[in-house]
């Protein structure tokens, strides 16, 4: 009942002071709101990363020549030739926690179909190359480990090279298409995957047995990369580890030599792109803060302005009756009633912010309900923080100092 | 033996500022019944406001005896001397001190917003009764920008009565008014009175006195002189006796 009527009186307060109260709000307005977007940019952010990185095969290991390649002025590892086919078929045959292994060999070149041509890259690999990749084919079917033994001319081709080699629509399985010269005959067409996190486009791909590209394409006897997949997610730095030891072991390192080969997997590239857009959403998300704590001390601002305008009011309800407390709790409420009206608009205001980045800016965001429930309950705690002491203050006055107040 | 609304026994208050004590009041003692109209005068520094005060329970004896309505004031705390003021003084003051942009009724209702034994309905029907008594009836919806001077001291007389107090207790309530409009306002007085209500009214104007059934003329902190007038005179006379107003 009392809190009723005080309720009534602080709201009453409100509405008759629109413009100011609409002021004073925006502060928490456009904090809130900027909390809320910026912490959708980082969890989008963050996500996309994550489930690009996992559509890539999240138990994916790659194993590249050359030392770790991520620090500057180091070669680069594409032209180290420490991999060979005996290593693949060593760790083949001595890591019990891979599920499949592929050799790969890749290269740049032009495919040509008629008068159409179209610049790509091949990747000659083994068959599990789809298990390890997670990918599998619209049309059409894989080559098989008959056709790398035998170097056949094959090739499963991915569809922005069909949509560019074969732009009348027709089928291209079955067709001839020719890469550098060399005839292939597509075989299969593989799902459409888009665009990666990076901007790389993982549907512009040649893909063919590894021995054919080795020798007919590039000409090497080495490897590029060899590929892997653990048993599962969480034995994949397990598998990192046995892998290494296995290489090291095959190179006849010594204890104090470095690595010439670079293993990682899918885990730890992710929690490298993950950290790196982890510190952009600490910062965003601070800088926003600081943005919700100017709005509180706007509050705080004006209920100090507030009661000492008031001051002849706040002797008269004392006069008429109002205990010091009924006092505090007018000014309060109305500080919490203004933050936390603030808070709601708030919220759509970061809403509206982050539709406008998804759709226009096209920006991947993802609003997390924590972050709305975060940023509501920061704005009514700033409401009671920084309401209480101008309140406080206006309880204490002596009703009759503030009743002679001009 | 009517009933004694105010009570004060040797009551004395004193200010301690800086080194100085200043006895604004040296032992008061008098006695107020129910249904009288008392005058309190004095010119300034008579002790008229710390009196006015402490009558009004925002401040509190030094030492001596302060009873309204039998309760002894002297050692009551905030909250218990705002429970007071809300249950049993009315007050009205000179500037009125009306809520700005907040209509009659709503004015009214002030002093029940804070005493939560009353319904909201209660409080509604009891503010319209009081500004019908005051003759504002028509007038429940307007803000004290919309209404008169003498309007807006009634919307105040109002107020003062909406919690059926057992005193009222006006500070220079005409003070702002022209004498056509304080002869309108003391007649209002005089006709609550009439009523039965107690009424002490705080002033400096000796006309005024005129009005009331008893004065108490306050000096240096004492008792001046303390009588009861015998011939009353009439506010509502008077006020028919103003010459007319050229408009």
């Amino acid at each position: 009942m009392r809190l009723l009527n005080l309720f009534k009186i602080a709201t009453k307060a409100i509405v008759l002071n629109k413009t100011r109260t609409l002021l004073t709000m925006l502060g928490i307005i456009i904090g809130v709101a900027s909390v809320i977007a910026m912490l959708a940019i980082g969890e989008g952010s963050k996500e996309s990363i994550r489930t690009t990185i996992s559509s890539m095969g999240s138990n994916m290991i790659t194993i590249r020549p050359g030392a770790d390649d991520r620090g500057p002025a180091r070669g680069s590892g594409g032209d180290v030739q420490t991999l060979t086919l005996k290593n693949y078929e060593t760790i083949k045959e001595q890591s019990n926690l891979l599920s499949y292994i592929t050799p790969v060999v890749n290269g740049g070149g032009q495919v040509i179909n008629g008068s159409n041509n179209w610049p790509s890259s091949i990747y000659g690999v083994k068959p599990e190359y789809l298990d390890i990749k997670v990918v599998g084919l619209q049309s059409g079917s894989m080559f098989t480990e008959a056709e790398v033994n035998s170097a056949a001319k094959v090739a499963v081709i991915g569809q922005t090279v069909v949509d560019n080699v074969f732009p009348d629509g027709q089928d291209p399985v079955g067709q001839m298409i020719r890469f550098n010269n060399i005839p292939f005959k597509v075989i299969g067409v593989l799902e459409e995957k888009g665009e990666n996190t990076f901007g790389q486009d993982q549907d512009d791909v040649v893909i063919a047995p590894f021995t054919t590209v080795q020798k007919r394409i590039l000409a090497i006897d080495y490897l590029n990369q060899i590929m892997a997949s653990a048993v599962s997610e969480d034995d994949a730095s397990t598998a990192v580890e046995q892998v290494s030891k296995i290489l090291r072991e095959e190179h006849k390192l010594l204890d104090n030599e470095e690595d010439d080969f670079t293993v990682r997997s899918m885990e730890e590239l992710i929690s490298t792109f993950s950290s790196t857009s982890e510190m952009l959403t600490i910062l965003l998300v601070a800088v926003a803060s600081i943005s919700l704590l100017i709005g509180g001390i706007g509050i705080m601002n004006i209920m100090y302005v507030s009661v000492k305008e008031r001051t002849k009011e706040i002797g008269l309800r004392m006069a008429v009756g109002g205990k010091g407390s009924d006092i505090l709790m007018q000014f309060l409420i109305e500080a919490i009633l203004i933050s936390i009206t603030g808070g709601i608009l708030g919220v759509f205001l970061g809403l509206g912010a982050t539709f406008f980045i998804e759709n226009f800016l096209n920006w991947p965001t993802s609003v997390a309900l924590y972050s709305i429930i975060i940023s509501f309950a920061v704005c009514a705690i700033t409401g009671i923080f920084f309401g209480w002491y101008p309140a406080r203050k206006a309880s204490a006055l002596d009703p009759i100092t503030a009743l002679r107040y001009e | 033996m009517r009933k004694e609304i105010i009570k004060i026994e040797n009551l004395k208050r004193q200010f301690t500022m800086g080194s100085e004590t200043v006895h604004a009041l040296k032992g008061i003692s008098f006695t107020i019944h129910e249904g009288e109209f008392v005058t309190i005068m004095g010119s300034s520094g008579s002790g008229k406001s710390t009196m006015l005060n402490i009558l009004g329970c925002l401040d509190q004896p030094t030492s001596g005896i302060y009873q309204i309505d039998g309760v002894s004031v002297k050692d009551l705390n905030r909250n218990q001397l705002a429970t007071i003021r809300n249950e049993k003084i009315g007050f009205i003051f000179q500037s009125y001190n009306l809520l700005a942009r907040t209509s009659a009724i709503e004015n009214v209702e002030l002093p029940l917003l804070y005493n939560s034994k009353v319904s909201s309905e209660e409080r509604r029907e009891r503010a319209v009764k009081a500004l019908e008594m005051v003759g504002l009836g028509e007038r429940l919806h307007h803000t004290p920008s919309q209404l008169s001077g003498g309007q807006q001291q009634r919307v105040a007389i109002a107020r003062s009565l909406v919690n059926n107090p057992v005193m009222i207790l006006a500070d220079e309530a005409t003070g702002n008014l022209d004498t056509r409009t304080s002869y309108e306002i003391m007649s209002l007085f005089q006709e609550l009175n009439d009523k039965g209500i107690t009424i002490t009214f705080v002033t400096h104007e000796p006309d005024i006195a005129t009005f009331s059934n008893r004065t108490i003329v306050l000096k240096d902190g004492e008792i001046m002189q303390d009588y009861t007038n015998y011939k009353v005179e009439s506010a509502a006379e008077q006020l028919a006796n103003l010459p007319k107003e050229n408009n």
